[in-house]
């Protein structure tokens, strides 16, 4: 089972320009946000590829820390989704901008 | 081009299909369940790629625990259908330009040193990935981490029960 590195790379950087878009194009908070956890998951392939390309098992102890910290992150992003729901009864990111100047 | 070349390519062409469809489905669930599928076959990719203890987290901490807690989410707020609003006129071409200046520079950055395709040493990858090893590197040397991790798990959770509950009444 020899896939060259690289190649395992390009499909992360793929991966990752895919949720920028997805972060960058869609009003649906709870869309967007799926987008970042495919940013995040793209950044654990490159991870995992180098891991194996350099034979360090680091990368797949920085990858079981990335998944925990994402859990949370996703635990407290939709309790916020659903508090501005319970205010604003929408989550389009357009809407949120109670702050705006 | 070997059969694990082949296996490759068929599981990256799947990955990236599955994420452009979650970017172009109107529908959040249908999103969702896209996104799944994105992490299912990253999962598989690696177990090609030596790390079968990530890839059993990928898919019970990911694919499983994260994604119903999106589901349910979605499905909790009725928010399946995406609000028609003004369109995004001009964010899109841009968004669009932005990213591929992104993906560029990212290449440019992994093959600007001109370094070939880098191809693991296949003897040395006995038993690397294993849960055996990442056990052993965990437990030792990022035991501090480990702990830091759990108590932020905590808070998150704490975090998340302070914001969803309802407003307490007033007192009286």
């Amino acid at each position: 089972m020899n896939i060259p590195t690289s190649y395992v790379v390009v499909l992360s950087a793929i991966l990752f320009t895919l949720g920028v878009i997805g972060v960058l194009t869609r009003r649906n908070a709870i869309i967007a946000f799926m987008s970042v956890e495919l940013m995040l998951n793209a950044s654990n392939l490159a991870f995992i590829a180098y891991a194996r390309g350099l034979q360090q098992v680091s990368g797949h102890i920085f990858v079981f820390f990335v998944i925990a910290v994402a859990a949370a992150e996703v635990a407290v992003g939709l309790a916020l989704i659903v508090t501005i729901f319970k205010t604003k009864h929408s989550i389009d990111v357009d809407q949120v901008s109670g702050l705006k100047g | 081009m070997t059969p694990d070349l082949i296996l490759f390519f068929a599981l990256a062409l799947l990955a990236v299909a599955a994420a452009a469809a979650m970017l172009a489905s109107r529908n959040a669930v249908y999103s969702a369940l896209f996104l799944v599928l994105n992490l299912v076959t990253v999962a598989i990719l690696y177990l090609l790629l030596n790390a079968a203890f990530i890839a059993m987290v990928q898919v019970t901490v990911y694919a499983g625990a994260i994604m119903v807690l999106f589901l349910f989410v979605i499905m909790l707020l009725g928010a399946q259908q995406e609000a028609r609003g003004p369109d995004l006129r001009w964010q899109r071409p841009v968004s669009l330009v932005l990213a591929a200046a992104l993906l560029g520079l990212m290449a440019y950055a992994l093959f600007a040193g001109g370094r070939g395709p880098l191809l693991a040493d296949a003897a040395l990858l006995e038993g690397f990935g294993s849960p055996q090893s990442i056990g052993r590197a965990l437990f030792s040397g990022y035991l501090i981490p480990f702990e830091a991790v759990s108590v932020l798990l905590l808070a998150a959770m704490v975090g998340a029960i302070v914001l969803a509950r309802d407003e307490p009444k007033e007192k009286r």
